[in-house]
């Protein structure tokens, strides 16, 4: 699934990272636990989080994430966009739970971090 | 965040420069030491040493599932060094066969380095927690990623965090 067809499931906004809507997600998790973030077969896969601080980004290129989903509306302070764009690691705002946003994703076939739908 | 480089053999710096290939690298490569600082309770900068690491790595064209290894190494280590250590510094030492991470903090320390491995076992304040860590998964996932670990601390005065990762080596972290 392209990352522009998630962002039109979830009625996402764009926070940084327009120029890579193309890229292809397989396996998506969600999490405001960075440590399990690490933890986790979390390279090449969309994150869905709550935690909006500049370690969310950080962790996100560390672990590989293609991308990150804020759910319930929320918004990283315009530092942590700036930190985004500089390690180029798309943001998204969704008006969705986290739970709905796993749940539209889920139904469009995408997978957990291990595969497994 | 820009690490220092203790010593950086010229050929291998115009390789990089000039993109040039992982063997081309290799040939000429003598070894790269860099240090970080890493600043206690600085969670505005915490990770910037590791995110340089894991671009140094990637510029050298090393295989993604060790770099990626490497960096959730040093990322949990520079963490730690944040959240528990007061001030400390990451070492990284790269050489043809073998890349080592050395992170040293000036305490407090680990008063059970055995209870401190247990996954979910956590000394972090409520500060790391509202960051999402502090949940006891840094040094179990340390020892995961990295071929090998030594750990070593004076309770009341420092820790010492050292990782080995053979670059020719595939390790299956699960």
């Amino acid at each position: 699934m392209k990352l522009s067809e998630v962002m039109l499931e979830l009625d996402a906004t764009t926070l940084n990272g327009e120029d890579k809507l193309n890229g292809e997600i397989a396996r998506c998790g969600a999490s405001d636990l960075m440590s399990d973030v690490l933890a986790r077969p979390t390279d090449g896969t969309l994150l869905m989080t709550g935690l909006t601080t500049v370690q969310t980004v950080r962790t996100a290129k560390i672990a590989g994430v293609v991308a990150v989903v804020f759910v319930r509306g929320k918004r990283p302070a315009p530092e942590v966009i700036k930190v985004a764009q500089a390690e180029g690691m798309p943001l998204f705002s969704s008006p969705y739970s986290m739970f709905v946003c796993c749940g539209r994703l889920h139904a469009r076939g995408l997978a957990g971090l291990d595969g497994r739908r | 965040m820009r690490g220092v480089d203790l010593y950086d053999h010229p050929p291998y710096a115009r390789n990089l420069a000039d993109g040039g290939s992982n063997q081309t690298v290799c040939r000429y490569m003598a070894s790269l030491k860099k240090f970080f600082f890493i600043k206690a309770r600085d969670f505005v900068h915490a990770g910037e040493a590791s995110i340089h690491i894991q671009n140094l790595l990637k510029s050298m064209h090393l295989d993604p599932a060790l770099i990626r290894r490497i960096a959730i190494c040093s990322y949990e280590g520079e963490m730690n060094a944040v959240i528990h250590g007061g001030d400390g510094i990451l070492n990284v030492n790269i050489e043809s066969n073998r890349l080592t991470l050395e992170i040293i903090d000036e305490g407090p320390g680990i008063q059970d380095i055995q209870l401190a491995m247990q996954p979910g076992y956590s000394t972090a304040p409520e500060e790391a927690r509202e960051m999402g860590f502090g949940a006891g998964m840094g040094l179990p996932n340390m020892k995961k990623n990295a071929d090998d670990i030594l750990i070593e601390s004076e309770p009341g005065k420092r820790t010492r965090a050292c990782m080995t990762f053979f670059l020719g080596l595939t390790k299956e972290v699960q």
